[in-house]
């Protein structure tokens, strides 16, 4: 790929140590929730006395994340976040991070916890290195997972939002979620999507379709 | 002080010392061009030559069959290209492997996407290992070129490039295809195996001097004499005009004194790495469970340990491992730019969570029994620590 990738908020190149002593991939905050992770979930702890439970993800893909929430009934308030992830270093971290995002100061309505972007979590860590954005995008997932469980144990349907699929080109079978993923990957214009998913290749009548998607998610991730 | 443990000797190698030594006149007072014609230029272009027959005599080749280049890739990449674009009227079909280096790879996959050569990959055994019979099967007549690897850079299996060369040669003299032709890259096996090129029957080899305590940036082909190969550059007449460009002379004098010591060595090297590698990895396997040895176990290089350690993600491994100084590397995506896991491990049919759980540590000249009674230390807690927060449990199926 010759294209230039935009930087985006919140990530930075490989990052190194002020002192240049020692070069490293991650910042000292990403360093310190990575050897010292928080809230992870403990062996003797009880699915059951958790409210919500949120997955994403699967080994196969290199990351797979597991939470579970206590909410409060009365406030709905995210009292207690806890995680388990086979990922990297940034994985790791990232929901680390997140964890203490969600439960601090009282803890986070299902509302906020549910506008927490993965640019916040990367700014709270001082960054990731670009390619590693997608760690934090996992982790904001599992929590919309959860939220999701939350209102559906509580029978709450109608604050449920699906993030299901659609095929935008049945041609080339691509999906709103390839174009996210495209995004996020980088791909921020129609021809880089287009080099990544082949939408549209075949088929251009849905590119307008596929440009107003591409503009969602960059106004998501990016704006 | 803290402990510092290198096993990530194939991925490079320090310069040693006495290599160091013989490269230093030629950044300093030996400056010359080897291709003037006054004294200055004569001096140099006669120590070039002297290493040039030196390392013929270890690779028992003639000087003229060997070419310097940048490093293995750029060997790689003239023997595949140049090989296949100048000779592509005899055929146009090529053999290589799965578990190739991406050097190589990235070159059949090119002339096969782009320039209509059709590529046979072959795919290693679960041991990860390449048998004669399978090349033998695939043999066409419009095969031109096989290329296989000498030793597996990731999982370190030596596949018997010697039977696979005699093989080759006595098909090519039954079929009458003078132009099918045997290359292999053997980065990975100065310090430990034979480089007789002749004992081998290969017609091109491909070396690099910054995995044998030589320098960065240098490699070498052996390219058998009457071998025709379409250049990759052009410019003078250097390197027969195969590889054109002043001679990276400092380079060149510092390889033939690192292939020189590594091949003197490589007996005694071998016999005390493997018995270091077979310590730990029997160290590894009784300390951690739910592990798997990636690669044939006897049959590897005797400084290859290639490890997965199920439940958890390499990266992680490598930075916690990294914290108690021990630096090792993984066939894990997350290490990788294109985020892609091994194709190495993959291709041992194994599932993706097996490949990024893998780790390698590659043993070398300054490793003691007691660096790798440290990392036997501090391995096991880290596991544990990473298996408590991960969510996966591999399948059984996969580790015993």
């Amino acid at each position: 790929m010759s294209h230039k990738q935009e930087p985006i908020k919140g990530t930075q190149g490989d990052v190194t140590t002020a002192d240049n002593a020692k070069s490293w991939f991650y910042t000292d905050v990403v360093k310190d929730h990575f050897f010292n992770p928080r809230n992870f979930m403990h062996a003797d702890a009880h699915e059951e006395d958790f409210n919500a439970i949120g997955k994403v993800g699967s080994p196969a893909c290199g990351d797979e994340l597991r939470v579970w929430m206590k909410v409060d009934p009365e406030t709905e308030r995210i009292t207690e976040f806890r995680w388990k992830t086979f990922g990297c270093g940034s994985a790791i971290a990232s929901t680390s991070m997140a964890s203490e995002m969600v439960t601090e100061n009282g803890g986070m309505t299902l509302d906020e916890a549910r506008a927490l972007k993965p640019q916040d979590i990367m700014e709270r860590l001082g960054g990731l290195p670009q390619r590693k954005f997608h760690c934090s995008v996992l982790c904001d997932k599992a929590l919309r997972d959860a939220i999701n469980d939350y209102y559906r144990r509580t029978e709450q349907f109608d604050k449920i939002i699906v993030e299901a699929s659609r095929i935008i080109d049945p041609v080339s079978k691509v999906t709103d979620k390839d174009i996210e993923e495209a995004v996020l990957e980088g791909a921020h214009t129609l021809e880089l999507v287009q080099q990544k998913t082949k939408v549209g290749i075949g088929n251009p009548g849905c590119l307008p379709a596929v440009e107003e998607i591409i503009r969602f998610y960059k106004e998501k991730y990016f704006g | 002080m803290k402990r510092e443990v290198y096993l990530d000797h194939a991925a490079t190698t320090p310069l040693h010392p006495a290599v160091r030594e013989v490269m230093l006149p030629y950044l300093g007072e030996k400056f010359g061009n080897p291709s003037s014609f006054h004294s200055i230029g004569k001096i140099v272009k006669d120590d070039v030559d002297t290493a040039r027959a030196r390392i013929a005599e270890i690779l028992h080749a003639r000087p003229d069959e060997i070419l310097f280049t940048s490093g293995g890739t750029e060997s790689d990449n003239l023997a595949i290209l140049g090989y296949a674009r100048k000779n592509q009227q005899e055929g146009k079909h090529l053999i290589t492997t799965t578990i190739e280096h991406h050097a190589v790879l990235e070159a059949m996959i090119h002339l096969e996407k782009k320039e209509g050569f059709e590529v046979t990959y072959l795919e290693p055994d679960r041991e990860g290992l390449i048998s004669v019979d399978q090349v033998e099967k695939v043999l066409r007549e419009d095969t031109i070129l096989v290329s296989i690897m000498y030793a597996n850079n990731e999982i370190g299996t030596i596949m018997p490039i010697a039977d696979m060369g005699n093989m080759i040669q006595k098909w090519r003299d039954e079929h009458k295809r003078p132009f099918l032709k045997f290359h292999t890259d053997a980065c990975q096996t100065p310090e430990y195996l034979d480089l007789d090129v002749e004992k081998l029957h290969v017609d091109m080899l491909t070396l690099n001097g910054s995995k044998m305590y030589g320098p960065k940036g240098m490699g070498l082909l052996y390219l058998k004499r009457g071998i025709k190969l379409q250049p990759l550059q052009f410019g003078g007449s250097q390197e027969r005009a195969l590889r054109p460009g002043t001679e990276h002379v400092a380079g060149i004098m510092g390889m033939a004194k690192s292939l020189e010591l590594a091949q003197a060595n490589r007996e005694e090297e071998s016999v005390r790495l493997a018995k270091l590698r077979d310590a730990f990895i029997e160290g590894i396997q009784s300390r951690i469970s739910k592990t798997r040895l990636n690669g044939h176990p006897t049959k590897r290089l005797p400084n290859n340990v290639n490890i997965s350690i199920m439940d958890i993600e390499g990266e992680a491994m490598i930075l916690y491992l990294d914290a108690e100084g021990v630096y090792a590397s993984t066939g894990s995506a997350c290490t990788s730019a294109s985020l892609d896991p091994s194709h190495v491990i993959l291709a041992l049919g194994l599932p993706y969570e097996v490949a990024h759980g893998s780790i390698r540590f590659s043993l070398g000249a300054s490793t003691t029994e007691e660096d790798l009674a440290y990392v036997l230390e501090v391995l096991p807690p880290l596991v544990e620590k990473l298996r408590s927060i991960s969510p996966v449990r591999v399948d059984e199926k996969y580790f015993v």
